[in-house]
């Protein structure tokens, strides 16, 4: 069974890919916008973050320019779509390999370590009524909660509209005297801030920056994504952002689990195997649901 | 119902919150591994096997975990999770980035890494003699010493020490790095010769021609995948090359002094045992690999203008005859 510190592991990794679940709604749901540069700008929200902590700047700081980075590799990926007029997969997926050399340009090796540098958890570790575990899940909650707040607020307010519209029906949006590419970037943008934002986070509670930190990013935010839709009905923007970081935690969960069901007979091995399924079961999901509603409701009527 | 499932999963996860009660004789070692790779697979099988040698057999006195990450770091930071969450005697780390994440998670619980090639940068320990903390382990590092003794054994005389190596790499960098500090310290120099890609290997090991008297080569990726490349320069122009690595001595090196990963694993397995019987990790020193495998090639030699010693040949764990 699961111990208190695997299930509050969880949900500290939980929470951080609520916020890559986030960028991959206004990507992915929002925009309509297939983005693999997710798989780069986690680990270059991680190298820069890193590399200024260790050159001594605030961790907060450090963050925040983390974000900014994350930012432009989603600017660049939108802006070789809008602009040059690459496919957007194909766009997001150049930004993706570019990163991967960037990032070892900006660390300067495979492996940075934060283990022994001050970073945004360290203050929090010396409040007495926190255990050392439980340190990031609550900072990443609170995290977590206002980037929901902010995005939620976002979404509601003119520019957030114009951008929802973008991604229902770029014509129409078009026709409405909206300036989509300008959307289509600056969603791009936004989301991968946000991925930057996840990956800088995971880097100080994991210890270290590493180049390889970005494989499967995409996959697990989507399965995210889609699984907390599966539980809550994405009907309203608030419901969508909810269902991201419930989503998020159930896989961690659901990953937790694989990894102590000895008496399933599951071993480590089998665990990409349990992601596939667990994601295809959240995309059939819904779709099953609804069809046995629509029957349901049929034999009423 | 999906409602219903969230709350069951949840309810039971803090239900799980109690830990494993251990039957008191048996002793729990705990191995994550960041992925799935020939070498790193060796060197848990040589954990594996140490132990059982030293009577700590999986199932009667021992309980084994073992979890790969599968390369997801994510993944990683769970099983360090749930490693720290069963409190075992031990926690081995397979690989940098699988230790810094139980390092991470662990506060109390001994941790062995294993196929960390500087523990130092990375963090984990604060020196190679004194850790200072929980966590100890053995290094992949190359015996770079090691090396240039058995280079200087075979070449007195040899005084200008080529090599190739891709700077793009970073391991290469911190390697060649190390090696020409050495190569100083002992009065040699170091000649460099620069190839980022295989193609450029050739190129490169011809730049080494007319100035350095042996060439020496690290575990660098792209120069031993164009191991070839280099041998052809120093057969033309009866320049010995030395490699780190025994497998490049098969392909035409003269001679190497390697390890194999699954000693590696025996040596980390060595000191999970002297962890379980009672040492203290933090003043168990980083260990670097032990046993050394001596690879010998006399025809290579040969080809390159070089007779190889006969005690050298006797000294050789293996004798390998390349014709061409």
């Amino acid at each position: 069974m699961l111990s208190e510190i695997a299930f509050y592991g969880a949900l500290e990794t939980g929470l951080i890919y609520g916020l890559v679940a986030f960028g991959i709604y206004i990507s992915f749901r929002v925009l309509d916008f297939p983005d693999l540069t997710v798989d780069g700008s986690f680990p270059l929200g991680a190298a820069v973050a890193a590399v200024l902590i260790i050159a001594g700047w605030n961790p907060w700081l450090a963050t925040g320019m983390a974000v900014l980075a994350g930012m432009a590799a989603g600017a660049v990926t939108a802006i070789l779509n809008v602009k040059l007029n690459i496919l957007n997969l194909l766009a997001s997926i150049l930004t993706m390999i570019a990163l991967y050399s960037v990032n070892l340009r900006i660390m300067g090796r495979p492996n940075l370590a934060l283990l022994t540098e001050e970073t945004v958890l360290t203050p929090w570790y010396n409040i007495e009524f926190l255990e050392y575990h439980q340190v990031s899940v609550v900072l990443f909650a609170i995290v977590a909660i206002i980037s929901l707040i902010l995005l939620w607020r976002f979404m509601k307010s003119e520019t957030g509209l114009a951008m929802r519209a973008t991604g229902a029906n770029a014509r129409m949006a078009r026709a409405q005297g909206i300036a989509t590419g300008g959307m289509i970037i600056f969603g791009v943008a936004l989301s991968n801030g946000l991925v930057g934002l996840a990956g800088a986070l995971f880097a100080q509670s994991q210890g270290a920056a590493d180049v390889t930190m970005g494989v499967g990013v995409i996959v697990i935010g989507l399965a995210s994504l889609i699984g907390g839709e599966a539980v809550i009905t994405p009907s309203t923007v608030m419901r969508a952002l909810v269902a991201c970081v419930i989503g998020a935690i159930i896989y961690r969960l659901a990953i937790a689990f694989a990894l102590n069901a000895d008496v399933l007979g599951l071993q480590a091995q089998d665990l990409n195997l349990i992601t596939a399924v667990l994601v295809t079961l959240a995309i059939v999901l819904p779709g099953v649901r609804t069809n046995l509603s629509n029957r349901l409701s049929r034999k009423k009527a | 119902m999906a409602r219903k499932t969230l709350r069951t999963l949840l309810g039971a996860s803090l239900l799980a919150a109690a830990s494993l009660v251990q039957a008191e004789d048996t002793r729990v070692v705990a191995i994550t591994q960041i992925v799935e790779h020939p070498a790193l697979d060796s060197a848990h099988q040589g954990v594996k096997d140490e132990l059982a040698e030293h009577g700590y057999i999986d199932g009667e006195n021992l309980r084994l975990m073992h979890e790969s990450a599968q390369g997801n770091s994510a993944i990683a930071s769970q099983i360090a999770r749930k490693f720290v969450g069963e409190s075992p005697d031990v926690i081995v780390a397979i690989a940098t980035p699988s230790a810094q994440t139980v390092a991470a998670a662990a506060r109390k619980i001994p941790v062995v890494f294993s196929a960390v090639t500087d523990p130092v940068a990375a963090k984990l320990v604060k020196s190679w003699e004194a850790p200072g903390a929980n966590i100890t382990g053995v290094s992949d590092m190359l015996p770079i010493e090691k090396h240039i003794d058995l280079l200087q054994r075979v070449m007195p005389n040899a005084k200008k020490i080529g090599t190739v190596y891709n700077p793009g790499e970073a391991n290469a960098v911190a390697l060649i790095e190390l090696l020409e500090e050495r190569l100083n310290a002992r009065g040699l120099k170091l000649i460099k010769g620069a190839a980022t890609k295989t193609s450029e290997v050739l190129g490169a090991a011809r730049s080494l021609v007319g100035k350095a008297d042996a060439i020496y080569l690290t575990t660098d990726n792209t120069v031993i995948s164009a191991a070839e490349a280099v041998v052809s320069v120093g057969e033309r122009s009866n320049i010995p090359v030395f490699a780190a690595d025994t497998a490049t001595v098969s392909r035409g090196a003269v001679a190497a002094l390697g390890f194999d990963y699954y000693k590696h694993g025996r040596q980390t397995g060595a000191m999970v045992v002297r962890i379980l019987e009672g040492a203290e990790t933090a003043t168990m020193p980083a260990e670097t690999m032990e046993e050394l495998d001596l690879f010998v090639n006399p025809a290579a030699g040969e080809r390159m203008g070089l007779t190889l010693s006969e005690d050298l040949i006797k000294d050789a764990k293996e004798v390998v005859n390349s014709d061409k």
